[in-house]
């Protein structure tokens, strides 16, 4: 993240607390950051974080469309529309502190992810794209990938463009798997179609084989980044799609072959004209598929 | 007239040895809230990253896992007096549990107090005692096996001496022997129902009949030992049978560890009556407890304790 937005992204959040919590909530924090910003011991900040939801609650935020769209030029893909006002507080904290020595900073960060509780937990995660020194945080946020907690989990993979931009192609890879394994909607896995490659195509395509041969069903959403590398492994798998009787499977197939430039692929395609057009009318597309898996 | 519709708590149960049937069997009985003590784990730790991980496992995946069966975990945090007996390692804890102590949910310093009645001991929970009054927590004393009524009188003298407020501090394991003395000197007198060993619930029916419900708490204490996480609510059913009023048990049930522990202002009633359904499958929490084939439990949580026995010797 380009520094220079730093502030202007503070002073969002910080109007955004505002808007959300008492006045007292918002007097106590800003005289936390102020202590925060200036004292030589990083106890001041672990304490703050600690006590947060005491001070400020814990409701969720309210967030208008234009506030959205406002916090997503501050800083592309960052989303906060799950967000508490405890976790919004925690995070200006986080931005408050000094952070010109890349060194100290993180490991100051680092000791607050070693100790935190499982709300102190999901702000961290959710607050990394909006750290300074972002690289430092690569290993921690692919250790996190592996806890069990669902609500920690959410929070480094779902509506977080951290992923997208900091992970190695094997853990994005693994997190698209793991997302899809405990039953989560892939439609919220920031920048999913820019990193989609044949090896995850080849894992989910795995994936649904196993499933298949235990006699369960995978999500139609699992097809989403397979589409863009059907090869002539994979089609046999779109075939069986376009075969089922439900209707949401074969919609994901003609999604499927529609980022495909595959001849083969091309040619199932042609054979559903009506499904065609309703992707090129925008009647579908993968979050209508989403949207169907999550009321499902 | 049944405990059918009581609510309970559990101010002292260690968690991380049971299993997720006793989570189960607990919400079932009516158990809505538990306080999950930091102890030792059978044996010394021999490493500081040990005490780590385990107090974050009681913030962290304990209370998650507590959850996922509608039953709301809080913890104390402190260094227990048999491991303050290594004092280099000691040294160290002290020094992480600042980081601890003031998380969400955290509920007191415990289980502090004497085992051997050490020097080492009593110089831990003498500092210990100084954190929580400088963090305005409440203590959770574990007093001794052996040489029982001593320690205990010693602990609250203690206690006293680093200026403790007596409503602040939860004075646990007591039995018939020690009752009177804690209750005079004004302690919170909690009951560990544990079989064998600690107070049977008979005993425990016995000691409401005689000195009344203000001040007394139950618990189980249930751990890796053979013990019983289902104490609480099968002394409420008990305590019923044997003419004890609904009010009085209710107290020593439910309200006065709501009401000593709640001085945090980490334990609130609303924690739990404003959140009553659980949903293992909803989107939050999804597949972490459950695996493959198994089905979520949905709906209303309601009590039904039917238990073989409510009788525990």
């Amino acid at each position: 993240m380009e520094s220079k937005l730093l502030p202007n992204l503070l002073e969002f959040l910080e109007a955004l607390l505002s808007k959300n919590a008492t006045p007292e909530a918002r007097t106590w924090l800003t005289e936390k950051q102020k202590l925060v910003q200036f004292s030589d011991s990083a106890k001041t900040l672990y304490l703050a974080f600690s006590s947060a939801p005491r001070y400020v609650g814990k409701s969720a935020l309210n967030l208008s469309s234009e506030e959205l769209e406002q916090v997503n030029q501050l800083r592309n893909g960052f989303n906060p529309t799950n967000w508490t006002t405890d976790q919004l507080a925690r995070t200006i904290l986080l931005l408050s502190l000094p952070s010109e020595n890349a060194e100290t900073y993180s490991k100051t960060i680092l000791k607050l992810f070693g100790t935190a509780d499982m709300g102190e937990l999901v702000a961290l995660y959710a607050a990394l794209p909006l750290l300074p020194h972002p690289e430092k945080f690569v290993a921690q946020a692919t250790e996190g990938i592996r806890t069990n907690m669902g609500n920690v989990y959410e929070a480094i993979a779902l509506n977080n463009p951290y992923p997208f931009e900091h992970f190695s192609e094997a853990a994005f890879n693994q997190m698209v798997l793991k997302t899809i394994f405990v039953g989560k909607s892939l439609n919220y896995i920031y920048g999913l179609d820019e990193r989609s490659n044949p090896d995850l195509a080849r894992m989910l395509s795995d994936y649904a084989h196993e499933r298949w041969a235990a006699g369960r069903t995978v999500t139609p959403e699992l097809w989403r980044p397979v589409g863009p590398h059907i090869n002539e492994a994979i089609l046999p798998d779109i075939k069986r799609l376009f075969s089922s009787e439900n209707e949401t499977e074969q919609e994901a197939a003609v999604l499927a072959c529609s980022q495909s430039s595959y001849p083969e692929a091309q040619a199932l395609l042609d054979k559903h004209p009506m499904l065609k057009h309703k992707i090129s009318e925008g009647q579908l597309a993968w979050s209508h598929i989403s949207q169907k898996a999550i009321t499902a | 007239m049944n405990t059918l519709n009581m609510k309970f708590i559990d101010p002292h149960i260690h968690m991380t040895s049971r299993t997720t049937d006793d989570y189960a069997a607990m919400q079932k009985a009516g158990i809505v809230a538990i306080i999950e003590p930091a102890f030792w784990l059978g044996q010394p730790r021999t490493e500081l990253g040990s005490f780590k991980d385990y107090y974050s496992s009681l913030i962290g995946w304990e209370r998650f896992r507590a959850s996922q069966f509608g039953i709301k975990h809080y913890c104390t945090i402190g260094l227990n007096s048999k491991e303050a007996n290594n004092e280099a390692l000691a040294e160290e804890v002290m020094d992480l549990l600042p980081m601890f102590i003031c998380k969400e949910g955290v509920v007191g310093v415990g289980e502090i107090g004497y085992d051997d009645q050490t020097a080492a001991e009593d110089k831990y929970y003498r500092l210990q005692l100084d954190l929580a009054k400088e963090a305005n927590l409440p203590v959770q004393i574990h007093t001794p096996h052996r040489d029982k009524k001593a320690g205990t009188i010693r602990s609250m003298e203690v206690a006293l001496e680093h200026k403790l407020d007596p409503h602040m501090v939860i004075v646990d394991h007591n039995n018939e022997e020690t009752v009177k003395d804690v209750l005079d000197r004004g302690f919170w007198a909690a009951f560990t129902i544990y079989p064998n060993t600690k107070m049977g619930n008979e005993r425990m029916v016995e000691i409401v009949k005689q000195y009344g419900s203000e001040r007394i708490i139950v618990n189980s204490a249930a751990d890796w030992g053979i013990s019983d996480p289902l104490a609480v609510p099968k002394t409420a059913s008990l305590m019923l049978e044997r003419g004890i009023n609904l009010d009085d048990i209710h107290k020593v049930c439910y309200q006065n560890a709501l009401d000593s522990f709640g001085q945090s202002g980490q334990m609130k009633e609303s924690d739990w009556l404003e959140n009553t359904t659980i949903d293992q499958s909803q989107k939050l929490f999804n597949n972490s407890i459950l695996r493959g084939g198994q089905l979520p439990t949905i709906g209303e949580i309601r009590t039904n304790p039917i238990f073989d026995s409510n009788i525990i010797k």
